[in-house]
């Protein structure tokens, strides 16, 4: 298989295929800086990228509330929160580019955290962005709106860092909570308020279950450091134990909620309607992916001993999660709900990588999480850039002969939605991020024995086709369906604010360009996996045995 | 002494979901929350006389993000309450579909 993947994607995978003996080109060598953790100035230096952004973001919500609220106070906050986010992502290229390392820790210091950080500041970048037209459009004039999305920001960076559940727990408290008020930010519309209560009350809820997973998981172990608790369930051989068996169906409950995976996905629909558009492309792209980079991480780092107890479940979940998704994401009439859908399949999909839990599994989630968080980001900038004043057209025949009206938000929104579904060529990046799904699939491994997850695979295939129904469904309506007399054309006329046009731009090039030279990007995340996944345990067996 | 901290927490824990599940009033679902979490705080002290400090710390950081998610909790049921003259999640029903 390997043979035929590199004829395909050469320098990727052999990339790959060079895990499982000697050290990636790459790779930090033996030279590399170390951070001792226990030390603290050591511990700040290891943190830097996070904390140059919580005071910058603390300095810059003083200077907010400092002024009188007004519109172009929050223009002027919103620019600065931007070159924050610049700076941040030089911090964090700078520090990925020195290949730094970490004595086992609370924190980890590799690849995988700064390339998922760099995935959320994109992400921030862009609901920065498009805040600042939406904010002038709606007439929000509080400036900390865009503070609070760096507030978020941290959260996630620390979630994409943190190596003891402890410091998960903090993560996700930080930027759950910043989230739960930038749904309700929009204070004149009832529809905010009713979307931050309901997330508020199940994202609340949800903590509730995470926190007492870890301390069954604490008290099975005694311990919250990631490789302490995998170290101390391989020592005492603790697999079965049903403080274990327990904290790890907590744990589960409250990630699947987090991320939205179907059965627990009731909330985002509603919250996802009810938010302010730029939060809801926020949260269906950032704040799933920060989620999704802690579940991958603790799954990997500290109970790689007991997949057997979690494997069928994440399974089920993954499966669920596909087709609840996709099957209701059918009979949407809203396009923000119509992305909710979308993004609760897509989870489904991220899910797979998750049971895949090999080195591959991780490049691969990374890889699928860079090309949904351009193309989510991407159609919530067009819907942001279509939506007028009170988000009152938000109906997809709204969209019916946009082609007439903006042929170039169309040709981007199509895009995105193929890149959504997976389509070769116009959909971009989308495409190669399935196909390096559905390997991770089939390359999956436990304990280094091949178990190729195959019905997995035909799952992602089977369920992308119920998915054509209704992605290219809003394309034919774009593109052949004429627009019904009674509707005024008023706000498709409209040119949108120059950020959010940038966005478009720029998600959709991107797509379109990292599509047709994946080459870069696929190195990037097969390098980027969690340092703990090149531990004895997750070492791919020599070549032979584990081809399939 | 620990056993049954623990099977006290697991109650406290239980009664806490089960309120958020069947009652409909906002303010007690979230009071029914922090009851889940006060229950986990519970079992981290009952852990920390198995394993030392940490667990106490913990409970410090839980608490506390507790009350920071109280203060947004309360602010976002205001604002719903200005809206809607009522806080019955069943009357809190315009994002359906």
């Amino acid at each position: 298989m390997l043979a035929l993947t590199r004829g395909i994607m050469p320098t990727g995978l052999a990339a790959l295929a060079g895990l499982q003996a000697v050290p990636l080109p790459g790779s930090p060598a033996a030279a590399a800086p170390t951070f001792d953790l226990h030390l603290p100035w050591q511990l700040l230096g290891a943190l830097g990228p996070d904390l140059l952004l919580v005071v910058g973001a603390i300095g810059l919500m003083v200077w907010a509330a400092w002024r009188p609220e007004s519109a172009g106070h929050q223009r002027r906050v919103g620019e600065l929160s931007l070159w924050l986010v610049v700076a941040t992502a030089a911090a964090v290229l700078a520090y990925a580019a020195r290949h730094l390392t970490a004595e086992p820790g609370v924190i980890a210091v590799d690849a995988f955290r700064w390339a998922a950080d760099l995935i959320f500041l994109v992400a921030t970048f862009a609901t920065i962005a498009l805040s600042m037209d939406y904010n002038a459009r709606e007439g929000i004039t509080s400036g900390e709106s865009h503070v609070l999305v760096l507030f978020a920001t941290s959260g996630m960076m620390l979630l994409a860092a943190a190596r003891d559940l402890m410091l998960v727990f903090l993560g996700i408290e930080l930027m759950s909570i910043a989230v739960y008020v930038l749904a309700g930010l929009n204070r004149r519309s009832a529809r905010s308020a009713e979307a931050a209560l309901k997330y508020f009350l199940l994202g609340a809820f949800s903590t509730g279950f995470l926190l007492y997973g870890i301390a069954l998981l604490y008290g099975a172990t005694g311990s919250t450091t990631l490789t302490e608790i995998g170290d101390r369930i391989h020592q005492y051989g603790l697999g079965a134990a049903p403080l274990i068996t327990v904290g790890l169906a907590l744990l589960l409950v409250g990630f699947a909620f987090k991320v939205a995976a179907a059965p627990f996905h009731m909330w985002a629909p509603d919250v996802y309607e009810g938010a302010p558009t730029p939060i809801t492309g926020y949260m269906a792209a950032a704040v799933k992916a920060a989620a999704f980079a802690a579940f991958i991480r603790i799954w990997v780092e500290a109970f790689p001993e007991v997949v057997y107890h979690w494997h069928n479940a994440i399974w089920f979940l993954a499966v669920l999660t596909m087709f609840v998704g996709n099957i209701v994401a059918l009979v949407q009439r809203n396009i923000k709900r119509l992305l909710a859908y979308s993004s609760i399949a897509q989870a489904g999909y991220v899910l797979v990588a998750v049971v895949s839990g090999t080195t591959l599994g991780a490049s691969a989630f990374l890889f699928y999480l860079a090309a949904y968080t351009l193309a989510t980001m991407g159609a919530f900038a067009v819907v942001v850039a279509l939506g007028d004043r009170g988000e009152t057209n938000l109906d997809i025949d709204e969209y019916a002969g946009l082609w007439t009206t903006q042929p170039w938000l169309a040709l981007a929104m199509s895009v995105c939605m193929l890149a959504l579904l997976g389509f070769p060529v116009f959909g971009g990046l989308g495409f190669l991020a399935k196909w390096y799904m559905i390997q991770a699939a089939l390359q999956a491994q436990y304990l280094g024995q091949p178990t190729p997850q195959v019905m997995l695979a035909v799952m992602i295939v089977l369920t992308s086709v119920i998915s054509a129904g209704y992605y290219l469904r809003l394309v034919t309506i774009m593109f052949m369906r004429p627009r019904h007399p009674d509707r005024t054309t008023a706000a498709l006329a409209v040119r949108p604010g120059a950020l959010t046009e940038s966005v478009v731009v720029v998600s959709v090039v991107l797509l379109l360009a990292l599509g047709l030279v994946p080459a870069y990007l696929v190195n990037w995340s097969a390098r980027s996996v969690p340092a703990i996944t090149q531990r004895p345990v997750y070492v791919l067996p020599s070549a032979g045995s584990g081809t399939p | 002494m620990v056993a049954e901290s623990l099977f006290f927490s697991a109650v406290l824990f239980a009664v806490g979901v089960i309120g958020v599940l069947t009652r409909r009033n906002a303010i007690i679902i979230f009071m029914c929350v922090e009851l889940m979490l006060n229950a986990v705080n519970l079992s981290f002290i009952a852990f920390s006389r198995l394993y030392g400090f940490a667990g106490q710390v913990f409970v410090i950081f839980v608490m506390t993000v507790a009350a920071a998610e109280a203060a947004v909790g309360l602010a976002i049921i205001i604002a719903i309450f200005r809206h809607r003259q009522t806080v019955n999640m069943t009357a809190i029903n315009l994002l359906k579909g």
